[in-house]
């Protein structure tokens, strides 16, 4: 039993660290804008699309040992900088013509957005790759090769740790804490906290607001590629819609943490992953997402805001 | 210093400013002086470029601020303290200061800067970490202006400083504004309560729906009775 627990912990940990990654792309955007970017699963879907074409194009699962890393290394720093583009790019197209318009049109259109990037999943899904299955099948499941060691640290136990499940959990903690010291330490997390409070008043302190929604897309999407990569390597598969599911827990995590707080991205991420991982061992696979969205329900009438969110009242 | 001229603004469809002009020389205090909705926020805002005129011009020491965007108004040496006071909540007093020095780099002058608003308003020291959101009504005015002086302005724009507050603290305000602008820092004043403004101020203007109707010295505003029946109740 308590090994049980602790097995379904560890597999809650690690999806949790991927639903945080993600999670912080929605609760930045929506600090900033107070606008959901709905089309934010799929940029970290299409990247691990990206992710796919790299591993087949550079022939990865024939490599091995350092090779192996700096290949790997190369592929997660590439599909970062890609998420980060793709994301940027569909704020400056999309959504920034529409920065004055009533809060539906951009919302709205992320929902647009989301369905063409889903179809172009679909145009990717049929590249003729041998990683991609030959193309025969757009819309089936990719299956992303076992790169990662599956050596069991924890050597005779019946328990396993994979070296895979440490270095998803160590890579995202170390990006997550250089978001944190952006945030806190840097003229960039200064002049993003002080736009997400009063746009307006943050330009007369000389901050060029324009810019700063554009570098939080550009951070946002980095996450997204980043997470794709760490995802696609530890469940090993890829498919179009996996942005739409994943994306909507990860949503659901920003808004449970209280959206537009960011470490309540990273603890509602981390909560829904646990949760998840729980709720299929002792309750039922079937039962997930009745489970996961009934707590959301229950946290939301408790607590409005969500875990963290600001509920500090202020004087007017 | 700076010139406005002739400048209209519009929100939508409906006018805002007419044909306004006027002008601050340097080492002046001006103020605008007028009853609400007359313009006077908006004429700031066209100042500090959060709105752009429809028609006129704006410049300041000889540069047309038309094309320059708000956030590089401010470097060219304007810092607008907005009315209601805009202090960000949810960070310190300190980290509101700091982002009034948000366009400089020199951190010896930030931290002398510092140093000089918790002069100027000990308080504020004493609260340094502390949100902003929590400080009361005078306190917040008094981080509006300091995190306005952090960015060492040659010409400082404050709109209602005095808006809600006892009296007692909008004496301390003006008090500020004054030895301020002994130290050479040029000011223009919006102001609702016309007496304080006119009293301290060498010249002033009267707006009334969004156009310019009097203007003279801060004593001779004072003593006309037109300004005395509309704006100082005799």
């Amino acid at each position: 039993m308590f090994e049980t627990i602790a097995q379904q912990l560890l597999l809650g940990l690690t999806n949790g660290m991927v639903f945080a990654l993600v999670a912080l792309g929605y609760t930045m955007v929506y600090g900033i804008l107070e606008f959901i970017n709905f089309a934010h699963g799929d940029v970290f879907m299409l990247s691990a699309f990206f992710a796919l074409t790299l591993v087949g194009a550079w022939g990865v699962p024939g490599l091995d040992g350092a090779t192996l890393a700096g290949v790997l290394l190369a592929i997660v720093a590439l599909t970062t900088v890609f998420g980060a583009g793709v994301n940027w790019s569909v704020d400056r197209l999309v959504y920034k013509p529409l920065r004055k318009a009533p809060k539906l049109a951009p919302l709205v259109s992320a929902i647009g957005v989301s369905f063409v990037l889903q179809n172009v999943g679909l145009v990717w899904g049929a590249a003729k790759m041998e990683v991609f299955g030959g193309g025969g099948q757009p819309a089936a499941p990719k299956s992303f090769p076992a790169l990662l060691p599956t050596t069991n640290l924890l050597g005779g136990s019946s328990l396993t740790l994979q070296v895979k499940d440490v270095l998803v959990i160590a890579a995202s903690l170390t990006v997550m804490a250089g978001l944190y010291v952006l945030v806190t330490r840097t003229k960039l997390g200064k002049a993003m906290r002080a736009t997400a409070q009063d746009p307006q008043t943050a330009r007369l302190m000389g901050i060029d607001v324009d810019a700063v929604i554009g570098a939080t897309f550009l951070i946002g999407g980095g996450l997204a590629g980043f997470a794709a990569v760490v995802y696609a390597l530890y469940i090993n598969t890829v498919y179009y819609q996996m942005g739409y599911q994943n994306g909507l827990y990860a949503f659901t995590a920003a808004v449970v943490g209280g959206i537009g707080n960011i470490p309540g991205a990273v603890l509602g991420g981390l909560l829904l992953g646990l949760v998840r991982a729980l709720s299929d061992q002792f309750i039922g696979a079937q039962w997930q997402p009745a489970v996961l969205f009934g707590i959301l329900i229950l946290i939301l009438v408790f607590r409005p805001a969500g875990l963290l969110g600001s509920t500090a009242r202020e004087k007017v | 210093m700076l010139v406005v001229d002739s400048v209209s603004a519009h929100y939508g469809a409906i006018a805002a400013l007419h044909d306004v002009s006027l002008q601050v020389d340097a080492g002046e205090i001006v103020t605008l002086i007028g009853a609400n909705g007359a313009g006077k926020t908006t004429t700031l805002a066209c100042i500090s470029g959060l709105h752009k005129p429809r028609t006129g011009r704006v410049t300041f020491e000889g540069k047309d601020l038309g094309p320059v965007p708000a956030h590089d108004i401010v470097r060219l040496g304007i810092a607008h303290c907005p009315e209601g006071r805009r202090v960000f909540p949810r960070l310190t007093v300190a980290e509101n200061l700091d982002l009034g020095a948000y366009i400089r780099s020199d951190k010896d002058g930030i931290a002398a800067d510092f140093q000089r608003v918790y002069d100027l308003f000990p308080v504020l020291g004493q609260r340094k970490t502390q949100l902003a959101g929590t400080l009361s009504g005078g306190e917040q005015q008094m981080l509006a202006v300091g995190r306005a002086l952090m960015a060492r302005p040659r010409l400082l724009l404050l709109d209602e400083p005095s808006l809600g507050l006892a009296p007692l603290i909008v004496e301390t305000i003006f008090k500020v504004v004054v030895a301020l602008n002994q130290q050479g820092t040029t000011v223009l004043l919006v102001e609702q309560n016309a007496r304080m403004a006119l009293k301290h101020a060498h010249r002033g203007y009267v707006l009334e729906t969004g156009s310019v109707t009097m203007q003279g010295s801060g004593a001779q505003l004072l003593a006309d009775p037109r300004v005395q029946a509309a704006y100082l109740g005799e």
